[in-house]
């Protein structure tokens, strides 16, 4: 019956085909997956027909994070950036494609870039203090109800504080050196939807505030506790609601449970020879029910959509009852969309459970490329064609001449005298030759993806653009170093928070003409609001476009600074990327594009939506939940 | 009081002087050809997209905003396009600055020779050039200098290219374009021509901002304009034009710039070379021309010499650092950038407070010369001083000068009836020796007392008033309390504050006032006072102290002409003048009635002539509504509200208390 889904066996190696090649594609940034999660589910007592066995999975995120993830940083246990005896930058592990490999250069560039030293360290503490942890305010009729199910739960120090967090500079800063006001005082893990209803119901009688949670990979402060909450917190991890319930191949779509992380199920629907193609740069870890509730993009929008064009139907429990339309009609005139009312609500209306999803199949073919262009001012008008021209390849970012250095840090170790000479010779032939000034060149990169001859003939129209901005095509390589880099680059402020440095990212959307002006002010914004917080170094200033839209683009920025002689280096880093939000706003940025307002933007919610808009949110709000159950205070 | 007002107003003394260093001095000892064509590199801009002019005049061209005007225009007025383009070119050609490298090494060649034999010292604050340099690089710059001559901005591209500084675009007025050749060598040097009037005309208006804000978008060079709009004749600073500015601070509000630097210049003449024309012109007898030959004509003048120059670069100011909390650019998000936007409130606002700031900065920075401190003794001392009076008194003057943070150029050991004499002698067209007594050089003696002899008199006490003016903004607040305290009759601080307040507003035309200040400037004038132990002090009263009274009778004397003179004017207004009436036909009138009461001799100021001084009085008496302004198809007629011209006399000569205002905490 599960075979008959899937079409016949011929066709089926077929598709196994593509899903050899769709490994790939992840693997190509994430080595060796799920290896080390030995955590298998326990037996599961909820119904419903999962498309795979459950005694196949091996890939599922155990209750207890910590045994696989960092309690203090980012990613896993045994990723992470080191100085080896010798004083040279090493990134360990075997996970990624630089795990086990040496960068020679990210050393003189972390002290030339930040002054930083290896000679001073600013160390985290070793290991989690419990007695640093505040006491569990436990609700007993909730607790004994929750007992009295078989969801599983724990009150656990370890537990608790893993969920009490997301990945902003100043949670971090507090794991490695500070302490929690408040956190979670239960974390439960239902198994399926009908478990979340129970967890809601008995929330609900006994007025407990749950705090839903997913991969744990916020950037906006959404899952820090409310401090003056005075009742049991409960924190819903979704982790073990991980089941893809049923691929429909007629559709192209699949109904998957919204616990599931992103490469979890890009991993299983390959094996089905399919994927979502939703690639966001956290999809390591982030989950389906928290790319709804943030309304997430994806690197490979061009391609997929956002995760507002993916979604076809979902169920959301909330205290009012569970949320869902009655059919998978592929667009409605039925009024204001109800699912635009939960993507973007950000767990403060409820639980997202099952979410269906389109699917397509598993591309053929896979390409990455890189163009090197004189200026970002060139590079940006090539992009800003390329989209009116409609022919965005699944992914285009363009990176400014600090990230391009960056990149350059990152190289590893060359293996052999060849490719460093070949090297030699690229950069003679775009800097000598052909007169690009090595301070201000950038880089685009490119991921082609489709039918070989597709892809090809696509590749060329790009290129055939890029040439007309003065671009030159600079190689595969250098495009898939690329995109690996946003998977690794997550890890790199943990080292720099060893030495000293800390720092941060935001991003933004802004309509084309604004793109430039918004890129130069605020980079130099941040550089000013440095100086006049007394950083002694000038700060890494830093931004790319990472996406294409019809009338605009999407922005990221990173900024990082040395804090040293700083007395309280977490409020001025805030202060600056407030100031850097302000520049934003008033240049016509928005407030957000994909990482969502959580409580850190909640400030400048009410002056990019109106007092209308606000209203508007808030009524659906008091209807939905009334008791504010769902009470991590985001957004409103 | 006294305690709290001396720390709500900070003691501008202690500020420490920057060091003058004269730039004449190296021309006297080396070739002059040799300099002019020296390697000139001056630093530039780091964002600075280099073009020459003409790329700059077709970029202004091509540019949305100007397109998205040309087009808006022809269907409105169902002219093609192309037409209306043409006209764009054309206007572009008429404005356009066509910077050359020869022709500004032949003025710094040709300058060199002149500025050494007109002047004795040209002294420019290095600080001030190091913190150019440094701001040049950073943002666009905008030179924003005082004006009082003509030589302005030949002076100050002159000095530019002394300390290899980028050359200025400048804005100049039209008027010069009818100088045949000079109009182009100018246009050569850097400068771009505006027309006086353009109201309504949209094209010009787009052509025209469009260009400024290239070339400060594009770093393409500083910009240079006079934020006063034209040169000052009386030496007393104008209120500001807002125009420019408003096109300036656009390209920071909407985001194409990060931030743009305002750097207020201040240039202070011993002589000012026009002097004597701008005396004549006050008094009706038409400007000339400007013309070639009339230059050449001034050329002869030039024999004369005119003492020294001290040019002060301000500190530059950022417009950001001005704009923060001030103004909210999200305004500009929602409609595309290059149509043109009606500015909200709060960026009118913001551009006055700017002009002011910047006009503020530059009267700051000003330095007076001995000869101001002897103009200002003159003519309070009319008809002749003797010598040993006046340099007492001129002494006297400059310690209370510099007690109120006044900075004197004053030679190092030196005896003061030296400088005084070498003074004079710079100034001997305005004031002679005589017998031991200082007087102006016009006797009635020769005349008779009629009206060439009134006229001649005038021109002189012109003169050393547009010397004395230049201490105008430094004894202003601490004047007007002294006669609110006077008129008044009141010690109680309340009172005295309303007649302040009322005073302030009257003479906003004629004393550099920025909006909202009233409760500030009151107090700096009464911390003044307190300080010169002119006034006492106490919580709700203030009291004349017995020994203020030199300073009390110096400062009401100095500005008793300005009451005089709007009395007369209202005084005018309701016996004699018919309506409606034109602006000339006021000024023609209110000539004559002055020159009557000058005759007779009810009337001692001969500084109520100056048409300056009648066109600010009828600004002020529109502003409060005794004069209604009437837009005729033959231009602009006014009215007269005679009951409350009275209403406003009466209450200048304290016939009847002022309206009361609403002081909050003082």
């Amino acid at each position: 019956f599960i075979l008959a889904q899937h079409g016949s066996m011929a066709s089926r190696s077929l598709v196994q085909d593509h899903a050899q090649r769709r490994l790939q594609v992840i693997s190509g940034h994430l080595q060796k997956v799920g290896v080390s999660d030995q955590h298998v589910l326990s037996v599961n007592q909820c119904r419903g027909e999962p498309a795979f066995p459950d005694d196949n999975r091996t890939d599922t995120v155990p209750k207890h994070r910590q045994e696989v993830l960092k309690w203090n940083g980012w990613g896993y246990n045994d990723s992470k950036f080191m100085f080896n005896k010798k004083g040279q930058a090493e990134f360990t592990g075997k996970r990624y494609r630089l795990s086990g490999m040496v960068l020679p250069a990210l050393r003189e560039w972390m002290e030339k870039t930040f002054g930083a030293s290896l000679d001073h360290k600013s160390v985290s503490r070793p290991s989690l203090n419990t007695s640093d942890i505040p006491p569990p305010v436990l609700n007993e009729g909730f607790l004994q109800s929750i007992k009295a199910t078989d969801i599983p739960f724990s009150h656990d120090a370890e537990d608790r504080l893993f969920r009490a967090h997301g990945h902003c500079l100043h949670e971090i800063f507090t794991l490695r050196e500070g302490r929690f006001d408040r956190i979670p005082d239960l974390v439960v893990w239902p198994h399926c939807h009908d478990d979340v209803v129970k967890i809601v119901e008995l929330a609900c009688k006994h007025d407990t505030c749950l705090i839903p949670f997913g991969g744990g990979t916020s950037v906006s402060n959404a899952l820090e506790c409310p401090a003056d909450e005075t009742r049991t917190i409960v924190s819903l991890d979704t982790s073990q609601m991980n089941r893809i319930l049923w691929i429909d191949e007629k559709n192209l779509t699949a109904h998957v449970e919204a616990g599931i992380n992103g490469q979890n199920l890009e991993k299983q629907l390959a094996e089905s020879g399919y994927c979502t193609g939703h690639e966001p740069d956290s999809m390591e870890f982030s989950t389906l029910g928290g790319w709804v509730a943030t309304r997430a993009s994806g690197m490979k929008k061009n391609v997929y959509g956002n995760i507002e064009d993916l979604v076809v139907h979902m169920r959301v429990v909330t205290p009012r009852g569970v949320v869902e339309k009655s059919c998978q009609g592929p667009r409605m005139s039925t009024g204001p969309d109800i699912h635009h009312f939960i993507m973007g609500s950000e767990g403060t209306l409820g639980v997202v459970t099952e979410v269906t999803v389109k699917i397509r199949p598993v591309p053929e073919y896979q390409k990455y490329g890189s163009v090197v262009f004189p200026s970002f001012e060139q590079g940006v008008a090539c992009l800003r064609e390329v989209a009116r021209q409609r022919c965005a390849p699944a992914s285009i970012r363009l990176m400014d001449n600090e990230q391009f250095q960056f990149g350059h840090a990152l190289k590893p170790q060359v293996a052999s005298i060849f490719t460093s000479f070949l090297d030699g010779l690229k950069k003679f032939y775009i800097t000598k030759f052909k007169g690009f000034d090595p301070n201000r060149l950038c880089v685009a990169t490119l991921l082609f993806e489709g039918d070989r001859e597709k892809v090809l003939h696509h590749e060329k129209q790009v290129y055939d653009i890029a040439s007309k901005f003065g671009g030159l095509a600079a190689g595969e390589d250098n495009g898939q170093r690329g995109y690996m880099l946003t998977f690794v680059i997550a890890y790199l402020r943990d080292l720099g928070l060893d030495y000293y440095v800390i720092g941060e990212s935001f991003e933004t959307s802004v309509p084309w003409d604004r793109v430039l002006d918004l890129c130069r002010n605020v980079k130099e914004r941040l550089v000013r609001e440095c100086k006049e917080r007394g950083v002694q170094f000038p700060p890494l200033s830093t931004c790319r476009v990472t996406q294409t839209y019809d009338s605009g683009a999407c922005v990221y920025f990173y900024f990082a600074f040395n804090y040293r002689g700083i007395g309280d280096p977490i409020l001025v880093c805030h202060q600056i990327e407030a100031a850097a939000r302000e520049e934003i706003l008033a240049i016509g940025g928005s407030l957000s594009h994909h990482h969502g307002v959580g409580k850190l933007r909640k400030r400048w919610l009410r002056e990019c939506i109106s007092d209308t808009g606000i209203g508007m949110l808030k009524s659906v709000k008091e209807y939905v939940d009334p008791n504010n159950i769902f009470g991590n205070r985001n957004l409103l | 009081m006294a305690t709290s007002s001396k720390m709500l107003y900070m003691d501008p003394t202690p500020k420490k002087r920057e060091d003058f260093e004269d730039i004449l001095d190296e021309r006297r000892h080396s070739s002059d050809l040799r300099y002019a064509m020296r390697c000139y590199t001056p630093v530039v801009y780091r964002g600075l997209t280099t073009c020459i002019p003409s790329a700059l005049k077709s970029a202004v061209l091509k540019s949305e905003h100007v397109q998205y005007v040309i087009h808006k225009l022809s269907k409105e007025t169902g002219e093609s396009s192309e037409i209306i383009q043409e006209e764009a070119a054309e206007i572009l050609d008429e404005m356009g600055h066509n910077l050359h490298m020869s022709v500004i090494r032949f003025f710094v060649f040709t300058l060199s020779k002149i500025f050494k034999k007109l002047f004795s010292k040209v002294c420019v604050n290095e600080e001030g050039i190091q913190r150019l340099h440094q701001a040049v690089q950073d943002y666009p710059v905008v030179l924003l200098p005082s004006h009082r001559s003509y030589i302005d901005f030949l002076m100050l591209s002159y000095i530019l290219y002394a300390y290899d500084l980028p050359l200025p675009v400048i804005a100049a007025g039209m008027d010069f374009m009818g100088m045949k050749m000079v109009g182009e060598m100018l246009r050569m040097s850097g400068a771009f021509f505006i027309r006086r009037t353009f109201g309504g005309n949209k094209l010009y208006w787009a052509v025209f901002s469009e260009y400024v804000k290239t070339v400060l978008r594009n770093g393409y060079a500083p910009l240079e304009f006079f934020v006063e709009g034209t040169r000052s004749r009386t030496c007393k600073s104008l209120t500001p034009k807002l125009g420019l500015l408003n096109i300036v601070i656009e390209p920071f509000l909407k985001g194409e710039v990060f931030d743009v630097f305002l750097v207020p210049i201040s240039i202070s003449y011993e002589r000012i070379l026009e002097e004597s024309l701008y005396a004549h012109e006050l008094l009706g007898v038409p400007k000339p021309k400007e013309s070639t030959s009339g230059l050449l004509k001034a050329r002869m003048i030039l024999s004369e010499h005119y003492g020294s120059i001290h040019v002060f670069f301000g500190q530059p100011i950022s417009l950001r650092t001005l704009a923060a909390g001030r103004v909210n650019r999200i305004h500009y998000n929602l409609v595309p950038r290059h149509i043109p936007q009606k500015s909200g409130d709060d960026v009118h606002h913001f551009v006055n407070e700017v002009a002011y700031k910047v006009l503020l900065f530059q009267l700051e920075n000003m330095v007076f010369s001995p000869w101001t401190l002897i103009a200002t003794v003159l003519l309070q001392s009319l008809p002749s001083i003797e010598l040993p009076v006046l340099t007492e008194k001129v002494l006297w003057l400059k310690r209370l000068v510099q007690s109120f943070g006044g900075f004197v150029d004053w030679p190092d050991n030196c005896p003061a009836d030296k400088v005084i004499a070498s003074s004079l002698a710079i100034h001997h067209t305005t004031a002679k020796t005589c017998n031991g007594y200082v007087t102006l050089p016009v006797q009635h003696k020769d005349y008779g007392i009629n009206e060439e002899y009134i006229f001649r008199y005038a021109v002189h006490v012109l003169m050393c008033a547009s010397y004395r003016n230049h201490l105008l903004n430094l004894f202003v607040r601490p004047a007007l309390v002294l006669f609110a305290m006077e008129s008044t009759k009141s010690h109680k601080k309340e009172e005295i504050y309303n007649y302040f307040v009322f005073l302030r507003d009257l003479f906003s035309d004629e004393f550099i006032f920025p909006a909202g200040t009233a409760i500030k400037d009151f107090e700096e004038g009464c911390f003044l006072l307190g300080k010169c132990e002119a006034v006492e002090m106490l919580q709700q009263d203030i009291f004349f102290t017995d020994n203020g009274s030199s300073i009390t009778l110096f400062l009401t004397a100095m500005f008793q002409p300005f009451l005089e003179g709007y009395l007369t004017y209202c005084n005018y207004l309701t016996l004699e003048a018919s309506e409606p009436f034109t602006e000339k036909q006021f000024i023609t009138g209110v000539r004559q009635f002055t020159f009557q009461l000058l005759l007779t001799g009810y009337l001692k100021f001969y500084e109520v002539l100056s048409s300056d001084m009648q066109k600010n009085a009828m600004a002020a008496l529109v502003r409060q509504g005794s004069l209604h302004k009437l837009k005729m198809s033959n231009g602009i007629t006014y009215q007269v509200d005679r009951e409350a011209v009275s209403r406003t006399a009466d209450m200048l000569g304290s016939k009847v208390p002022v309206r009361k205002h609403f002081v909050p905490r003082l």
